[in-house]
């Protein structure tokens, strides 16, 4: 199994990785996930052993490799934009590494044969590399970094350059495949959906850190900080100061907001930021309910099984919900606003 | 070019090539086969074939570029990595330095060796004040390693830039895939590095040969008496013994091998398969690490910097030195630095073999570069525009175009001889085909340049252009010219500093009234006493100038050009 233990890189001077530690379990998928830039490449090619860390260390079974050169880690590596070595056709790329393992010809020709066959590329065994297709190149690639069975396999944002249908494709048939291994993987990927639908854990990186780990269900509920609420896509913000901590209520440009989030976690008086998810609304006529407001609508944009309004609160505050029927343009709405659907963080100095 | 979608238009633009390359390339070849093949009514009793001679000079010829090419990739290869690979402090300077070469006439490499290992040049100078001897102790001229050093020095540059950008190109997560999969860092190299680079290390090599194979000027300069080539013994043939048939037999021996080797270059070039990828500048690079890094690219550095500098430098301050030597021993008398060579320069002595002051020559250098460039701008944009890529006849006359690249310079100024000498008056206007046969040879140079361009510019863009309110008259001027400006001027500049710089055609033509200047380098070299030999020193020095600036300014437009791009 994988441990890092407060791993340090810099660039430039620039801190490019700052104390990051975790560790990937004996059959474990664990995602990184994070804007590009943010460090996440960097930790791949050191726990590839293609960089070495400025501190910290990197364990694999409990004995320390950083100093380990790469083709002796035994990890498998699957490049962005793949890699592929232009002069050797399908076949040959991926028994490159079974060659440099002094494995006989025989069992190279059965392991390629395999590998061919656990990706669905029997037939083009013989075909120069640079004639494939995008989904083409990402199975040879896969099937390259897994023929020398490595005790570990990497992915770095495998889905790269491929179209949103072949990705939805491919995405479900690497799940199968990975949940099927033995091995820790490690996928790399700026991409929520990609994560959500292949890691047990998510780690998000961001700025050299990680700032969140866990389950992608909790992560997604439970966002740590605004930050990562936003880098979900979570846009609908409100700054806030409370003033209730039963019910939790907070003054807003708004008005006055209830929800549920943080209760007992803050003290009247402090600032707060909200988010309200984008499934939070219903609309009502009615101005006696909790969390009542009115808005008007500026724009109705339709996205196939729902669809997205603009509200404008007040005349100051615009808000994007997700509903389920049309409302013009220009009219306006009341509507209440689910306490169970507003997250809350402390307002950060 | 949109406006020349239209197929007559198009066909328009052909007549003047297709008469260009009649007249002063396929009359003149036919001419060479013509005196070779047929006993002609002049013939003299020398006129025959001397098969030993010729076969002694094919083997030499071949010799000398096999070893030469062997000696070039040995230091061509190493400073490939270097430049594909590392980043250091001063690397900028040293690429701008290793490629000037390229652009520099054989006149002004062979006077810069000599002015640094010729018998007055600096090391021997030097030698002799310390040794206090009268004769010159390093005796490198005329022999093979002048000739393979001059070589050398010359032809790493193209090495540098085929392998060496190659180098920088070949994306590193190739190495880096292979580490991964278990490669060793000498698996990574034999089986990814070296296999990806081949392609291009091939075409290096062949162009390196070639241009080892049809070297001319070096061999005759630096070589002397002893070491003749084909192309040497042409010249020698044809000016000294007026042997035309036995000059002509060698030519066509020299141009079936060259024609091959350009054939095979161009084809070789063509299906490079190194992984192109677009990079942010400097990603592959890294800064040399570990000891050996360290070792490895300060020696090559100082290895390159003695062997791209040496010459060139030595070269200029020769040319403003002026020192007495005492009478028995060689010990300097008196020595200062001034411009004497080159106020000599106006002056028209008696002793002088030429009839006309050597500034004259500049003069006419300039003159000659002018209308070469002129003529081979005019001939290259009508062959690059009217030329689509698909069309085969279009093909052939590019094809045709690319023919000079193949035959070498004095097979050419032997053509031009044979074919127009027997006009009446010939002699007279002799010197006006110079601009001719340099244009033809600036010619593929222009072509490789601008047609690239020229084909890469998206039709999209005319339309856009259009329904922007451009008349399809002028399209042209708002699309094509502003695109293509650049590469006009770096082809300009080529096709100018080729015509300067040009030896081996121009040595056949040349009358002593209208000397260029690298055969007026070439006459006060070979003449006797110090005062000649300084003004050689400020004529090729002025030669270097030219060549240099014109190149800074081709170096500076490319980087224009990359700061746009991104």
């Amino acid at each position: 199994m994988l441990e890092l233990k407060h791993i340090e890189k810099n660039y430039n001077r620039l801190p490019l990785l700052e104390d990051v530690s975790f560790s990937v379990g004996k059959d474990e998928t664990v995602c990184i996930l994070g804007p590009s830039g943010g460090g996440k490449s960097t930790l791949l090619r050191i726990i590839a052993g293609l960089e070495e860390p400025d501190a910290g260390q990197v364990l694999w079974d409990g004995r320390e490799i950083s100093t380990v050169p790469p083709h002796l880690r035994e990890f498998g590596l699957m490049f962005q934009d793949y890699a592929l070595f232009p002069h050797l056709n399908v076949f040959d790329n991926i028994a490159f590494g079974l060659h440099l393992h002094h494995i006989e010809e025989d069992e190279i020709n059965r392991r390629v044969d395999e590998a061919l066959e656990m990706v669905s590329l029997q037939q083009i065994a013989n075909r120069s590399v640079t004639d494939l297709s995008g989904g083409e190149k990402q199975r040879v690639a896969f099937a390259r970094a897994l023929a020398p069975k490595p005790n570990l396999l990497m992915l770095d944002e495998p889905m790269g350059s491929l179209d949103r249908a072949l990705r939805d494709q491919l995405i479900k048939e690497l799940h199968m495949l990975i949940s099927e291994m033995d091995i820790p993987v490690i996928y790399v990927t700026h991409d929520q959906e990609e994560a959500f639908s292949i890691a047990d854990r998510i780690l998000i990186l961001n700025e050299g850190r990680i700032v969140q780990s866990g389950s992608p269900q909790y992560i997604y509920m439970n966002p740590e900080d605004l930050w990562v609420a936003s880098f979900f896509g979570l846009n609908n913000k409100l700054e806030g100061k409370i003033c209730s901590i039963n019910p939790v209520i907070a003054e807003t440009v708004i008005g006055k907001i209830t929800f549920s989030c943080g209760k007992g976690k803050f003290s009247v008086g402090e600032a707060v930021d909200l988010v309200i998810l984008p499934t939070a609304i219903s609309v009502k006529e009615n101005d006696d309910d909790l969390n009542y407001f009115e808005g008007r609508i500026i724009d109705n944009i339709f996205k196939g099984n729902s669809f997205t309004i603009r509200v404008v609160i007040l005349g100051s505050a615009e808000f994007s919900f997700q509903i389920m029927t049309p409302y013009p343009k220009g009219k306006n709405v009341g509507f209440t606003i689910n306490p169970d659907s507003i997250l809350c963080f402390k307002r950060k100095k | 070019m949109r406006i020349f979608e239209n197929h007559r238009q198009r066909s328009f633009f052909w007549i003047f090539p297709i008469l260009f390359m009649a007249g002063f390339y396929f009359l003149p070849m036919a001419s060479i086969l013509g005196h070779t093949f047929t006993s002609g009514s002049d013939s003299l009793s020398t006129n025959q074939i001397n098969w030993t001679i010729a076969g002694r000079v094919v083997g030499f010829t071949f010799y000398q570029a096999i070893l030469s090419t062997l000696i070039t990739l040995l230091v061509g290869i190493p400073s490939s990595y270097l430049f594909g690979r590392f980043s250091f402090r001063g690397k900028n300077l040293l690429r701008i330095l290793s490629t000037l070469p390229f652009i520099l006439p054989t006149v002004v490499v062979a006077a810069g060796f000599n002015a640094l290992i010729g018998p007055k040049g600096w090391l021997n100078l030097l030698l002799m004040d310390i040794l206090h001897i009268s004769n010159s102790p390093i005796r490198l001229l005329n022999s093979m390693p002048a000739i393979l050093i001059a070589h050398v020095f010359y032809n790493t540059s193209i090495v540098i830039r085929v392998v060496g950008t190659a180098w920088e190109q070949l994306d590193q997560k190739l190495e880096n895939a292979a580490r991964m999969l278990g490669a060793t860092p000498s698996n990574v190299f034999w089986k990814v590095t070296f296999p990806l680079l081949l392609p291009s290390i091939l075409s290096a090599t062949i162009l390196v040969f070639l241009f080892d194979f049809t070297s001319f000027g070096v061999i005759l300069m630096m070589g002397g008496a002893a070491f003749t080539t084909i192309e040497v013994e042409i010249y020698i043939q044809t000016m000294q013994f007026l042997n035309l048939k036995m000059a002509g037999i060698l030519s066509l021996i020299q141009l079936t091998f060259s024609m091959l080797l350009t054939f095979l270059s161009l084809r070789v070039s063509g299906d490079r398969n190194v992984p192109i990828i677009p990079m942010i500048e400097g990603e592959g690079l890294r800064k040399p690490n570990s000891f050996f890094e360290k070792l490895f690219v300060y020696i090559l550095t100082v290895i390159l910097v003695i062997l791209l500098v040496s010459p060139t430098a030595a070269l200029l301050l020769r040319s403003i030195l002026t020192f007495s030597l005492s009478n028995s021993i060689g010990k300097i008398a008196s020595w200062g630095l001034s411009l004497e060579n080159y106020r000599g320069l106006f002056f028209n002595d008696r002793h002088s073999l030429f009839f006309v002051p050597p500034i004259t020559a500049l003069r006419n250098s300039v003159l000659f570069a002018a209308a070469s460039m002129t003529t081979a701008l005019i001939l290259g944009i009508m062959i690059s525009v009217s030329s689509s890529k698909n069309e085969r006849s279009n093909k052939f006359l590019g094809f045709l175009a690319m023919l000079p690249l193949g035959t070498s310079a004095v097979t050419l100024g032997l053509g031009y001889l044979s074919a127009f000498s027997s006009t009446p008056n010939s002699i007279r206007w002799f010197p006006f085909l110079i601009p001719m046969v340099h244009a033809l040879i600036a010619l593929p140079f222009v072509i490789r340049i601008i047609q690239p361009v020229i084909h890469s510019i998206p039709k999209n863009l005319y339309e856009a252009a259009m329904t922007l309110g451009v008349p399809e008259r002028q399209l042209w001027k708002h699309v094509d010219l502003p695109l293509i400006r650049k590469s006009l001027a770096t082809a300009a500049i080529y096709a100018f500093a080729i015509s300067l710089g040009e030896f081996g055609a121009t040595s056949f033509l040349t009358r002593p009234e209208y000397p260029t200047l690298p055969i007026a380098i070439f006459r006060y070299l070979n003449l006797p006493g110090g005062e000649n030999y300084g003004k050689a020193m400020a004529m090729a020095a002025i030669l270097l100038l030219i060549c240099g600036g014109g190149f800074f300014i081709i170096e500076r437009l490319q980087i224009k050009v990359k700061g746009e791009n991104q």
